[in-house]
């Protein structure tokens, strides 16, 4: 056991190793379901790619699985402000990921204004800012710029919300 | 109608007041994004697919062309004055820009840049719409066969050739094709996976999955390693160029764009084998090898007229074949296709107005690039000093706002947030990202032409290569594939080859613990030389 612990730990890789094979197999799964009287203007048919390309990801997710068990790894990629000295800082991404799905499930009922600006705002203080009422007056103005931009400007009209009438 | 006067129809096009202004608003616009830090050119016309769904087509891609050269040249600002490219295509740039702006010479690094650009994209474009005809002219006498070929090709190309890993390009491809299965198949009318879920049985709309994978992957993967230190950033003034300097970039512009454009007209081109071959062309005909290493303005001229050559090629494709062969290209191709314009050679046909049109605006929008970038350049450089949390955060909120109007649906918010993670990961593992992207959108083309192919051959696979083309394009696909055994074979048969370009600073630094999937090396001019460099580019970013 500690062994497998030993051998598996840093190779959080096969995860995507993983993701691979899961994605193949859904694919496969999805495309035997699918029920095609053979027919002869389409000899090809619904399933035949889907097949190819299931076979393509669990070719894929062994031979990762094999390379990253031998010692092999992906290379992380660079950028101006990314800096790879430091592990993965969840502290910073969950909060960000918790202000986009905190916009995704009020969007439709409060409105874009207000999800915008929770959005924008979350976001902001996620990522380390702490001018708690600059970056409440940029969100706002950020979230109705955007709102009007879009009405006046493009004719879309995004969800007013809990707003509705107010706008 | 020959070129020439389809051509000036088409600046007649281009040239109306309201067409000309969408031409500059593409250009500010592509620029601003371009420079800022983590917005690469593929993003910006993302970012602004959903915005542009209200223009006219003629209008959206007269926009979608200043975008396009904006976004180039905003991307080597940031290289020149940052020393951190964000794209692999400004690595090159940023090896002598950044130690000329060091040495106080931004303003020339700047100037030759942009005039290099407006030399290389205008001299480009001409070949452009020269090329295009003729390749369509080529192209309408073939079937099927021949595309599903010339496309298997594309996507094999850009998966092996590219990239450090051959095995992580194909599982991205892989990704791509799954995703771009997502909906009703369009000839029986089934649905693939979809879950039973009838929001997904139009497919995943590919906006929604470039702005995820671009903006939301990028953002998210930016978060998680965010640089808590400021980076330095160089100060700069207007830019201009003394007589030597002139004298010492307009040959490295041209020798730039003869290398560049056929490069990015390729399937598998692209702007870094260029940018870097420009390189070492520049560094054994200078006339100042000294100054190599230390700030050289053709290390800068080349690779950046290179660059822009490249933009340009890699457009004759797109237009001519309705193959995208960067980023770019195929969130503009995905574009088209919103439209309901059918990519391919029929195009100059059918939409022959909007091709020249486009066309016609890719010269105003380099001329504009030229006289709008030189004034604003201290401009731009103050764009790079935006505070990282808003910059971030306004990527996220643009990436949602973009995403969320094509259908006012909260459902693909949530598709959104999915493959951003999925972006998220890719970037972790080294996954690359254009696979995915070409997968998801030439999947669903590659498998019509199939299933055509075998319709007219009855089912029977010979149809595949039933046409000579097709067979040349296998030989090709063969070779690609087969490229890191033949390498291997030669390289064991001549132990004393040394890659032809030992000289760059980047490859005596090579990373030992770096392991290839494909064993060899997969192709003599794959970017892991310029992934080194771009990681040592960095570290340096870390000294005092």
């Amino acid at each position: 056991m500690t062994s497998l612990t030993s051998r598996l730990k840093g190779r959080s890789e096969l995860g995507v190793a993983l993701l691979l094979g899961a994605a193949g197999g859904l694919v496969l799964w999805d495309a035997v379901g699918l029920v095609t009287p053979y027919s002869k203007s389409d000899p090809v048919g619904p399933k035949t790619v889907p097949y190819i390309v299931a076979g393509l990801l669990l070719v894929c997710a062994v031979m990762l699985a094999i390379n990253v068990l031998r010692g092999g790894h992906g290379e992380t990629e660079g950028g101006e402000d990314v800096d790879l000295s430091h592990p993965a800082d969840w502290k910073t991404v969950l909060p960000l990921a918790g202000a986009f799905i905190a916009n995704v499930l009020i969007i439709d009922w409060a409105g874009w204004v207000i999800s915008g600006t929770v959005l924008f705002w979350g976001s902001v203080w996620a990522l380390g800012s702490r001018h708690y009422v600059r970056d409440g007056l940029i969100s706002v103005s950020l979230s109705l710029l955007t709102f009007y931009g879009f009405y006046l400007g493009l004719g879309i009209s995004l969800p007013a919300g809990l707003l509705e009438g107010i706008l | 109608m020959d070129v020439f006067s389809s051509l000036m129809d088409g600046f007649a096009t281009a040239l109306t007041p309201m067409n000309f202004l969408y031409a500059v608003i593409g250009v500010v616009l592509g620029t601003a994004v371009g420079v800022l830090p983590g917005l690469g050119p593929a993003m910006t016309v993302a970012l602004l697919l959903p915005v542009t769904y209200v223009l006219e087509p003629t209008s959206a891609f007269i926009m979608f062309a200043g975008i396009y050269y904006g976004g180039m040249y905003g991307g080597s600002t940031t290289s020149i004055l940052l020393n951190t490219p964000g794209e692999s295509s400004s690595v090159v740039t940023a090896i002598e820009g950044n130690k000329m702006a060091k040495a106080g010479r931004a303003a020339q690094a700047l100037a030759t840049a942009a005039i290099g650009s407006f030399v290389a994209g205008t001299i480009g474009t001409a070949l452009l719409a020269v090329c295009a005809p003729i390749v369509v002219k080529f192209a309408v006498s073939l079937g099927s066969p021949s595309y599903f070929a010339i496309m298997v090709l594309a996507l094999l190309a850009v998966t092996a050739v590219l990239g450090s890993s051959r095995l992580r390009g194909f599982a991205s491809l892989g990704l791509g094709l799954a995703i771009g299965l997502v909906g009703m198949d369009s000839v029986t009318g089934q649905a693939r996976l979809t879950f039973g879920q009838p929001l997904l049985s139009d497919g995943l709309d590919i906006v929604v999955v470039a702005v995820a994978i671009f903006a939301v992957g990028e953002a998210l993967w930016v978060a998680a390693h965010l640089r808590r230190t400021p980076l330095h950033i160089i100060p700069v003034g207007q830019p201009w160029m003394g007589k030597e300097d002139w004298k010492r970039s307009w040959k490295p512009w041209l020798r730039g764009t003869v290398l560049g454009f056929p490069f990015g007209a390729l399937p598998a081109g692209g702007a870094e084998i260029p940018t870097f071959l420009s390189y070492v062309t520049e560094k054994r005909l200078t006339k100042h090898p000294e100054e190599f290493g230390k700030g050289a303005i053709e290390g800068v001229a080349g690779p950046e007229a290179a660059n822009n050559a490249a933009a340009a090629g890699t457009l004759t494709p797109m237009l001519a074949l309705g193959l995208p062969t960067n980023a770019t290209a195929a969130v503009m191709l995905a574009a088209f296709t919103s439209y309901g314009i059918q990519p391919g050679p029929q195009l100059f046909e059918s939409e022959g107005p909007l091709v020249w049109a486009l066309i016609a605006s890719l010269f105003i929008g380099n001329f504009l690039l030229l006289v709008i970038n030189l004034p604003l350049a201290p401009l731009w450089a103050k764009l790079l000093q935006l505070p990282r949390p808003y910059l971030y955060a306004g990527i996220l909120f643009f990436a949602t706002l973009g995403a969320y109007s094509v259908n006012l649906q909260a459902f693909d918010l949530v598709i959104l947030l999915v493959l951003g993670a999925l972006g998220f990961m890719m970037r972790r593992f080294g996954l690359p990202v254009l696979p995915l992207i070409l997968g998801v959108i030439l999947g669903p083309r590659v498998e019509g032409q199939l299933r055509k192919t075998l319709q007219l051959s009855a089912g029977d696979p010979a149809g595949l290569w039933s046409e000579p083309i097709a067979v040349g394009i296998y030989v090709i696909v063969a070779i690609i594939l087969a490229w890191p055994l033949l390498l291997k074979a030669w390289r064991r048969s001549r132990p004393q080859a040394e890659p032809a370009f030992a000289g760059m600073p980047a490859t005596s630094e090579a990373d030992p613990d770096r392991t290839d999937a494909g064993g060899a090396n997969p192709h003599p001019f794959d970017d892991r030389d310029l992934d080194t460099t771009r990681n040592t580019a960095a570290g340096r970013q870390e000294r005092p």
